[in-house]
């Protein structure tokens, strides 16, 4: 290679304006890149409880949405031929200070599976069944409400935290289409 | 015992250390040789001391002493003893402990080596590493215990260290057992190249931190910590590269990078860690940005702790759990404490690190050389935000939101774009000064073989644009580079009159460094093959077929043959299924899907059937299967191009960071007369 690194530069003061500009230019355009990707791309974190409200009164019309709550076993259907999966979550709180009043994660799942009060929240989702769906698993679920009132997931995530708290990576689960 | 033992010499360690630490400060502050030599040797007590605490911990996983906490969680009778042992990086404790050792080891290597030349530095970098053992070995002993027993007394079963008062020791027949998904080779090897990685980047901080104390201009210290940060560099990249492995083979849906925030986690300290990389060639080859590399250094540094913070903090699932878990404040603390200092000592010495020399030239390699370090922070800064976003958003609003895998595709896509098309000049472009024409002049010929990359993809019937732009750019950065290398063997052979082979590896003996950077850079262009391939053009299917039903998913035709129920010696439950995959009416392959249930944890694990070649991936997961097969089983399959390309690329970027830190051939004579 053609080496031009004898030919020393003379020290000047000030960086050239087009380095200015060229650097506003790249910074800029990730900024603008970041500001506006994030606001098209956040997902509200909803409670079965936010969720059923909201949704009534029409607030949730169109939006991507996450919601979590505790799975209810016996709900948990599967068409093998249609591969549509279907169960049921129940409310569990997010606030950590009930949690800790219910006595844990694990023993609020229980409650809220066996609290037929609670409000509950049914769901479909097309695809094979995750590895970790069963009876009084915390589900994570992305999607949005249908008009039937019915939560459309397209992603699932399934936490057993009796087992394996903290061990297993959040991405655990299956994403759908 | 050998809990009391592990304990034991983990309260040594921390002894040690802080006694190290004293030393030397109290040895630099009086300028007395015999404290610092001193401090040196505590440094070197604390790695063997530490083993005896790790051995313990070993022993206690591979006799199944199912009293001690830590291994009734993560082990379990049934597993093979290479499994036991490695289930001491399977849980926090156990991680945080293993962290400290290999930090340990660390200083120990770096506290042998011979220190004429810089013995200014030495105090400085024995505090710097002891400082951080001391905070890790304090998670260790006082939050994070991982020699913690079960006892029992009236109210029932307690955990505590000691025997409480008018409690007995009790001992369970078996363990909880590994996570089935941790399982697998890939995640048993990641996390110690993970923690290798992190634990690495923390002797050129404490190089740099060494060198703004006693106020040293030189470059001494990046020359010094080039080997420790390569090495890190090397770690930090195979875990990464081996945990999206595991991802693509364990997980189960056809993907290789999720964007959550223990991913994240583990990729920022490597973006800074690059983009310090990157900058230190500029420092060393022109004397500027001395204050780039040492600020990337202390960012690198920082986000190594507060990668191994929020995932060890319970800070991912919710800013409040934050607040309950033991060791989350202690993070935060010492994350903060060290911002001020560091920012402090940048700020008094931040005079020493100007340079007289300005970039002077946009094409000049010096100034590409800034614009990759700038575009590596804009994808630091993204991921970052990313991850803080949702915790800022929960403590400002009360209401939780996420930021999902669309938010950084969209960002990132344009800038690995960015980031392709300086691999295309960076190679061509010279320091300090570079013509239009000496450019265009190089550039012609690998264009026009790069257009390949827009013809092919074009008569193969590709209509999407972000592809084809894609594929040209790999195209691009492979011809530059493949001309390049050739352009400089041939000007060497026609100087020596040697052979191709001989003048090959001279070129690349003779500058290695550089020829280095350019395997990384086409392992990365490889890698972007694979990514393209899979984001772009993934196809799946799935259906319920009855034994000899088929199914068609891209040009393949996938055939339900049988299934199998089995039981295993480690207490599995599998069912597999047999499947042959078909082309033309040819069959290629037999596959396996299969669904092992673990009886231990009551959790079973879906393994997908993978036929992979250079062309693209077929996926099969077994999703459902009635008792009776010829009734027919579920199957989800996906079809997933290039992809492979992405673990070529990966082994290659690999190779080329190892023939980078390989030490160079003692040539360096013969090469200045021949230069």
């Amino acid at each position: 290679m053609t080496d031009f690194q004898d030919l020393e530069s003379t020290p000047r003061k000030q960086t050239p304006l087009k380095f200015i500009i060229g650097g506003i230019v790249i910074v800029g355009g990730i900024l603008y890149l970041i500001i506006s990707s994030l606001s098209a791309n956040v997902q509200y974190f909803l409670t079965v409880d936010e969720v059923v409200t909201k949704s009534r009164a029409g607030e949730l019309e169109g939006r991507n949405i996450r919601v979590s709550g505790a799975v209810v076993g016996d709900t948990i259907q599967y068409d093998i031929d249609t591969l549509e999966l279907s169960f049921t979550i129940a409310h569990v709180p997010a606030d950590n200070q009930l949690l800790d009043e219910e006595g844990g994660l694990a023993q609020a799942l229980h409650n809220a599976v066996l609290d037929t009060s609670r409000s509950r929240l049914d769901v479909v989702y097309n695809g094979p069944v995750p590895d970790l769906l069963q009876d009084e698993s915390q589900a994570i679920l992305t999607g949005q409400i249908l008009s039937s009132g019915v939560f459309k997931a397209d992603e699932i995530l399934l936490k057993c935290p009796t087992k394996y708290e903290g061990s297993v990576p959040e991405q655990m689960g299956l994403e759908g289409e | 015992m050998a809990a009391e033992i592990g304990f034991g010499a983990l309260f040594i360690t921390l002894i040690f250390a802080v006694y190290g630490i004293g030393a030397a400060i109290y040895g630099e502050n009086i300028k007395d040789r015999a404290w610092i030599k001193s401090a040196q040797q505590a440094m070197m007590l604390i790695f063997p001391v530490l083993t005896i605490s790790v051995g313990s911990l070993l022993f206690l996983l591979a006799t199944d002493h199912f009293e001690v906490v830590y291994v009734a969680d993560v082990s379990s009778r049934s597993m093979p003893l290479y499994l036991k042992l490695t289930a001491l990086w399977g849980g926090q404790s156990g991680s945080l402990l293993f962290w400290s050792w290999l930090l340990a080891g660390f200083g120990f290597a770096v506290t042998l080596k011979k220190w004429d030349r810089d013995r200014d530095l030495l105090p400085w970098v024995i505090v710097v590493n002891l400082v951080t053992l001391v905070f890790f070995l304090i998670l260790n002993i006082f939050y994070e215990n991982p020699f913690i027993r079960y006892w029992q007394d009236a109210s029932g079963i307690l955990t505590s260290f000691g025997q409480p008062s008018g409690a007995l020791p009790i001992f369970p027949q078996n363990g909880a057992g590994l996570n089935p998904y941790l399982r697998h080779p890939g995640m048993i090897i990641h996390p110690p190249m993970q923690y290798l990685g992190f634990v690495g980047f923390i002797i050129p901080f404490s190089y740099a931190i060494g060198t703004l104390i006693t106020r040293r201009t030189d470059d001494r210290w990046i020359q010094i910590s080039r080997g420790w940060t390569l090495w890190a560099w090397l770690f930090l990249s195979l875990g990464l590269i081996l945990g999206a492995r595991w991802a693509y083979d364990v997980l189960g849906w056809g993907g290789y990078w999720g964007w959550d925030p223990v991913e994240n986690s583990a990729l920022m300290p490597w973006l800074s860690g690059t983009a310090y990389l990157h900058a230190v060639l500029i420092h060393e080859k022109r004397g500027m940005f001395k204050d780039w590399s040492m600020v990337l250094i202390v960012i690198t540094y920082l986000l190594v702790i507060f990668g191994t913070f929020i995932t060890r903090s319970g800070l991912l699932s919710s800013v409040h759990s934050f607040a309950q878990s033991k060791i989350g404040w202690v993070f935060l603390g010492f994350i903060i404490l060290t911002i001020l200092l560091t920012v402090a000592l940048l700020n008094s010495r931040w005079k020493t690190l100007k340079s007289p020399h300005i970039v002077q030239n946009l094409f000049s390699r010096e100034a590409l050389i800034i614009i990759s370090v700038v575009l590596f922070l804009g994808l630091l800064v993204t991921v970052f935000w990313g991850v803080l976003f949702p915790m800022i958003s929960e403590l400002a609003t009360g209401q939780k939101v996420t930021v999902g895998p669309p938010f950084y595709e969209r960002v990132a896509a344009p800038i690995f774009g960015g980031l392709l098309i300086l691999m295309v000049i960076c190679p061509l472009a010279v320091w300090s000064y570079v013509s239009f024409k000496h450019l265009g002049k190089l550039l012609w010929k690998p264009f026009l073989v790069s257009l390949v990359g827009i013809v092919l993809p074009l008569a193969g019937g590709l209509t999407r644009l972000p592809a084809v732009i894609a594929f040209w750019l790999v195209a691009f950065v492979l011809a530059v580079n493949g001309f390049e290398f050739a352009r400089r063997i041939k000007v060497r052979r026609k100087k020596e009159g040697e052979s191709w082979w001989t003048s090959l590896t001279r070129v690349f003996r003779r500058n290695q460094r550089s020829y280095s950077a350019m395997i990384i850079h086409v392992g990365v262009v490889l890698m972007a093959l694979g990514i393209i391939g899979i984001e772009f053009f993934q196809t799946e299917t799935q259906g319920t077929l009855a034994e000899g039903q088929s199914i068609n998913l891209a040009s393949y035709t996938m055939t339900y043959e049988d299934l199998d129920i089995f039981l295993t010696e480690d207490a599995r439950e599998v069912a597999r299924a047999v499947v042959s995959v078909n082309k033309d009416g040819k069959m290629l392959d037999a596959l396996y899907p299969r669904r092992d249930y673990y009886f231990e944890s009551g959790q079973p694990v879906t393994i997908p059937g993978v036929r992979s070649t250079l062309v693209d991936d077929f996926y099969v997961i077994l999703v459902d299967w009635k008792e009776v097969t010829a009734e027919g089983a579920t199957f989800k399959i996906y079809h997933n191009p290039l992809v492979k390309w992405l673990w070529i690329g990966a082994w290659v970027f690999i190779l080329g960071v190892i023939t980078a830190t390989w030490p160079p051939k003692k040539t360096a004579v013969r090469g200045l007369k021949a230069g």
